[in-house]
């Protein structure tokens, strides 16, 4: 079985991104970039299955300008076998993702589709559902566990009262919780290995997509920043200050 | 202009999510509520009563028992005709459905909004919360999933909606449910209580967070939260998560107990009018944004919180 995992390239977790002071955008100049976290544990999970002989070749594909190839050569060093880079300079929303997506996975024919949840840059939370309905296929979204069957993978989503597990037809597409896995620490022979592996490079027009934006991005603005607040001395102080002053108790 | 929301519920009960959707939705033009499930009359009944609702859709079928989103997607898109909205509330059931509904249209959808400036004109936060974004769709249908912490709730009563029935659409045979495990609590709901009592790692094991936070959460009739540190280290379940990646909440008080405030918990949570943190470092980024702080061990100050808030009446 090959598996597909769609990486990206996105400012790192421990980054407080600021918003530039025209607020046409946030300032990710000169901030360090990562993997988003979610498709490192798409990564993880993909290399783990072929680990245990459940699948036999991990395509990792990223979209966006040149420096995606560090993600993708990331993704090799924890195990992946060959990647495939969509280079674009353009900004590309989620929809305009899963239709590039959709276009490499119909060359690449894979039986699972693995994305991460949602990238901690737009916060959308919508690539992989899109994917899946495009590609007519199955979706699990916010998995935690996944066990592949003979047809089918049985995947344990994440849900707001607790969990629930589903059964998906394969081909399928599913997108990762934290909780999936812990991702591994990659060692220096891997990183080295990882270069030798082959990144084939794609257009937009050869994968023939329209990513042109739906959306308008007019401004970006901080957040109403929190008054400062008080430090209390004791528990005495802060009940008191709970009851008379905030008046919440 | 007209607005489809697609209710949530649980078991016997219309979720608030969809009163938070509703009151987003009166913003924007008539709003229907489409209600997809199995003997779900029920439902239905509650939703009619919901105050600014002019129709109710009821779509009653064994293939909608399970809600799944490769079910009713095909049925959202068979009525989005009609309609120049189709709102879901941010939910973990608004999340997986929504963006379905969306590619099948050929839509972007704008996620988590949180402000509508205009009917094309919506904000949303990006980067864990620490930017807004305002988008403008010129799209022709405009999806969008609402942050139910950024709405209020529309009145459950006094609404006379009327009952229609909508004929189910095929099915795909693609997935299939298996069972739901929920989380059984004594407590409020976390999206929704007025008081969020919330774990970090420095609770130190799962014993002494249920110790220290139970008996606090049942004083102060608070929901239990926690930090992905503390659901990761085993002391509380997932579904208790309070962040990015987990629930968003904005309660009148959020009491933070030994978290030291990741960015991450933050985003789900600064909202909050009263922030109280208990933290034994001083420069726990958590004390940024509370109003209240207390640098003390939380061993011996939850306690004393406690007993305290039981002298007041609690």
């Amino acid at each position: 079985m090959k598996i597909l995992v769609a990486v990206k390239r996105v400012v790192d977790y421990n980054v407080k991104v600021r918003v530039k002071p025209d607020e046409s955008d946030v300032d990710i100049g000169n901030v360090k970039m990562s993997m988003n976290p979610f498709d490192e544990i798409a990564v993880e999970e993909a290399v783990r299955l072929k680990e245990a002989g459940k699948a036999t070749e991990v395509v990792v594909v990223s979209l966006g300008v040149k420096q995606c190839e560090e993600t993708l050569r990331t993704a090799l060093a924890m195990g992946a076998d060959r990647a495939i880079h969509v280079e674009t300079d353009e900004k590309l929303e989620p929809l305009a993702v899963a239709k590039l997506l959709k276009a490499v996975a119909e060359t690449e024919q894979p039986q699972l589709l693995l994305l991460g949840k949602q990238a901690i840059d737009d916060d959308a939370n919508q690539t992989a559902q899109m994917l899946a309905a495009l590609m007519q296929f199955a979706q699990g979204t916010f998995a935690s566990k996944i066990e592949l069957k003979a047809d089918e993978v049985l995947v344990t989503r994440e849900i707001d009262g607790g969990q629930e597990q589903l059964a998906l037809k394969l081909p399928a597409v599913i997108s990762t919780d934290l909780r999936l896995n812990e991702p591994r620490y990659i060692k220096l022979p891997n990183i080295m290995q990882a270069k030798k592996k082959p990144l084939e490079k794609k257009t937009v027009a050869e994968l023939g997509v329209d990513i042109s934006p739906r959306l308008v991005q007019l401004k970006v603005t901080e957040p109403a920043e929190r008054a400062a607040g008080i430090r209390v001395g004791n528990v005495a102080e802060l009940v008191d200050r709970l009851h008379h002053e905030a008046k919440v108790i | 202009m007209s607005v489809l929301i697609i209710a949530e519920y649980q078991q016997s009960c219309l979720d608030e999510a969809t009163l938070h959707a509703v009151s987003a939705a009166q913003q924007l033009g008539e709003i229907d509520i489409l209600i997809a499930g199995h003997n779900v009359a029920g439902i239905a009944a509650q939703a009619q009563q919901i105050s600014g609702v002019r129709k109710v859709l009821l779509a009653d079928a064994p293939d909608y028992a399970q809600v799944l989103a490769e079910a009713v997607a095909p049925l959202v898109v068979q009525l989005a005709d009609s309609y120049n909205y189709i709102i879901a509330a941010a939910t973990c059931f608004g999340k997986n459905l929504l963006p379905r509904v969306a590619a099948l249209l050929d839509c972007a959808p704008v996620s988590d909004v949180v402000a509508i400036i205009d009917s094309q004109t919506f904000v949303h936060p990006i980067y864990a919360g620490n930017a807004l974004q305002t988008v403008r769709s010129e799209q022709s249908k405009q999806l969008l999933t609402i942050r139910t912490t950024a709405f209020a709730l529309a009145e459950s009563a006094g609404g006379q909606a009327a009952i229609e029935s909508v004929a189910a659409v095929p099915v795909p045979e693609l997935s299939r449910f298996i069972e739901r495990k929920l989380t059984k609590s004594d407590h409020p709901e976390l999206t929704t209580a007025k008081v969020v009592v919330s774990g970090g790692r420095g609770l130190g094991s799962a014993e002494n967070f249920a110790a220290l936070l139970n008996p606090l959460a049942d004083t102060l009739n608070a929901a239990i939260g926690a930090s992905r540190a503390a659901v990761d280290a085993g002391y509380a379940p997932n579904d208790y998560q309070v962040g990015q990646t987990g629930k968003v909440v904005a309660p009148e008080l959020y009491i933070a107990i030994g978290i030291s405030g990741a960015i991450q918990h933050l985003a789900g949570m600064k909202d909050s009018k009263v922030i109280v943190a208990i933290n034994k470092d001083a420069d726990a980024p958590i004390f940024n944004v509370a109003d209240y702080a207390l640098v003390a061990d939380l061993n011996t100050a939850v306690p004393e919180l406690l007993e305290q808030l039981k002298a007041l009446g609690h």
